[in-house]
Order: C-alpha cells, then sequence, then structure tokens
C-alpha cells in the first residue's frame, strides 16, 4: 500500500473539482468564490509539489512558491475591490457588478 | 510506509471533507475557519512529501495572512449571506455534472496511466545532486537565490504591486476630516501668520480670522 504520485493527483482533483464547484454553488457571494479560487490554487500547489516529490526536481516547489506569492497577491486585491465594492453599493451581490455595462 | 500511508489518508480525507465544508457551509465565518483546516491538511500533505518549507509557508502565509485576511473581509462587511444563498439550489444540477465531469476525466487520466512518469530529462535543479541530507529549505535557496534570482525578484514585484493597488483602492479620503498641511505650516511668513491689533482701553478685539476661515471652509 505505497503511497505513489497517483494519489496525490486524486487529492488534488478533488480538491480542484470542490473548488470549481463552489464557484458554481455561491454564485452570489464574491468572497466564497474568492475562497474557491483558493482552493484551486491550493491543488495547482499539490500537484506542482507532488511532481516535485516523484521526479526529483526542485523545480515544482520553486514555482509553487511563486504561485503562493501570486495567490496571495491576488487574494490582496480581490478582497481591496470587494470592499471598495461594497463600500460604493452596500453589497457584494455578483449580479449588481454588472452596472458599468462594460 | 504504513504510517506515511496513514497519515496521508488522514491528511487527504481531511482537506477534502473541509475543501467540501467551505463551499457547503452556510455561515461564510464557518467556511473561512474550514479553508484554515483545509491548508492545515494541506500542509501537512505537503510535509509527506519532503516540502517542509513550502509547508511552512503554508501555514504562515496562508492560514496567518490570507485567511485572516478573509476573516477580517467576511466580519467587516454586514452582508444578508442567508440572501446570498438563495440560488443555491438552482445552480447544484449544473454544478454538480461539470464538476463530475471534471473529476471524473481527472481520475480516469490518472487510473489510465494516461502519463509516463519517468525520471525528468533535463531536470532543472535535482533534488538527488543536492543530497537528501541537505534540508528542503537549503535547497530550496541553493537554488531559488541563484538560478531562479530573476524569478525571485519579479515575485517580489508582484507583492509590491499587489500592495500599492490595495491601497490605492481602499484609501480614501474624507472631505470633513481638517489634516495638517505642512506646505501651508512652512509657507507662513510672520507678515500671514501676526496681525498686530490696537487693543482699545477697557475694550476687546475678537479674533477676526476664525470666523473667516470658518465660512472659507464652509463655502
Amino acid at each position: 500500500m505505497t503511497i505513489g504520485i497517483g494519489h496525490y493527483l486524486t487529492v488534488a482533483a478533488c480538491l480542484f473539482t470542490l473548488g470549481m464547484l463552489g464557484i458554481f454553488l455561491n454564485r452570489k457571494n464574491v468572497i466564497i468564490i474568492l475562497m474557491s479560487i483558493e482552493l484551486m490554487l491550493l491543488a495547482v500547489n499539490l500537484n506542482l509539489v507532488a511532481f516535485s516529490y516523484y521526479l526529483g526536481d526542485l523545480v515544482g516547489q520553486v514555482f509553487a512558491l511563486f504561485n503562493l506569492t501570486v495567490a496571495a497577491a491576488e487574494a490582496a486585491i480581490g478582497l481591496a475591490i470587494v470592499v471598495v465594492y461594497y463600500r460604493n453599493r452596500g453589497s457584494i451581490a455578483v449580479e449588481d457588478i454588472n452596472m458599468m455595462k462594460g | 510506509m504504513a504510517l506515511t500511508a496513514g497519515f496521508f489518508y488522514l491528511f487527504a480525507a481531511l482537506a477534502v471533507a473541509s475543501a467540501a465544508m467551505v463551499i457547503l457551509a452556510r455561515n461564510p465565518v464557518h467556511a473561512v475557519l474550514f479553508l484554515i483546516l483545509a491548508f492545515f491538511n494541506a500542509a501537512g500533505l505537503f510535509i509527506l512529501l519532503g516540502a517542509e518549507f513550502l509547508a511552512m509557508i503554508l501555514v504562515v502565509v496562508y492560514v496567518g495572512a490570507v485567511a485572516v485576511l478573509f476573516l477580517f473581509v467576511v466580519m467587516m462587511l454586514d452582508v444578508d449571506f442567508a440572501e446570498l444563498k438563495a440560488g443555491f439550489i438552482k445552480n447544484a444540477p449544473i454544478g454538480l455534472i461539470v464538476g463530475g465531469i471534471v473529476m471524473g476525466e481527472l481520475i480516469l487520466l490518472f487510473v489510465s496511466g494516461g502519463f509516463e512518469l519517468g525520471l525528468a530529462q533535463q531536470p532543472g535543479a535535482p533534488i538527488a545532486e543536492l543530497g537528501r541530507d541537505v534540508s528542503n529549505t537549503k535547497q530550496l535557496g541553493l537554488v531559488l537565490y541563484t538560478r531562479y534570482v530573476f524569478f525571485f525578484q519579479i515575485a517580489g514585484l508582484v507583492l509590491l504591486v499587489a500592495m500599492i493597488g490595495a491601497i490605492v483602492l481602499t484609501l480614501q479620503h474624507r472631505k470633513n476630516v481638517r489634516r495638517q498641511s505642512i506646505a501651508a505650516q512652512v509657507a507662513r511668513t510672520p507678515a500671514t501668520g501676526m496681525a498686530i491689533v490696537k487693543v482699545p482701553p477697557g475694550g476687546y478685539v475678537l479674533p477676526p480670522t476664525e470666523s473667516n476661515t470658518k465660512t472659507e471652509t464652509q463655502g
């Protein structure tokens, strides 16, 4: 019962799918959508680290590190946008965001 | 070996279960707390994979900063979350269909052995070369600060832009707050800052500037 790369990839696939499902299910709540995106990025990182371990190559971990950086920046900017939007409109429902009709 | 497998299944099951709770929880505060649990279990999986540094970064950066930021925003915004939950049942079938297809395809790919996993042809930074006795943190530092220093600096730049962007977005100038104007203070001269008035004996003189400035700010 050795744990191979397939096990880790399966866990990552489950996490990724759950993140995607979260975007589908909570279509109105921006905060839950951002959390779902974090889950998907976590799944990607798990894939990278698993491949790094099983290929004996450290580059995967380096890339996962940069991935974490980008994810943190994305969360900060996303939440800042949510706060500004709430200040202007008093709600965070996604359907109201199309008011600019871009 | 059995211990490793046991811990793998523990961490994996908890990570998937808490990820499911993130998207199903009614209260968004609970969702954030389950997100933190998912991050902790992913950090456990990273440790099983020998990536201790990334596991610690995950705990420090994600749990310590990002998840707490989420918690902060959820608590700061006074939102009626029950109303936001309204379309949950309506969107469930299509979400389940698409999610099932994606997960089925991914797992089918892994089970069928669609990819050949050999050692990398030209590993960028082989672990074996550095030796397993060198700690993971040191190994990462050895490649991160030499071969990937350019990407490292780009990552710093991304964080800088994110910081400036977040500040610019959320900074607000209130109209009615009187702030210190250093330029005006420095530009003061005796001619503008002082007035010599003659006080009549037994009388008084009201300072005229106070009312003047008030009318100026109101107008």
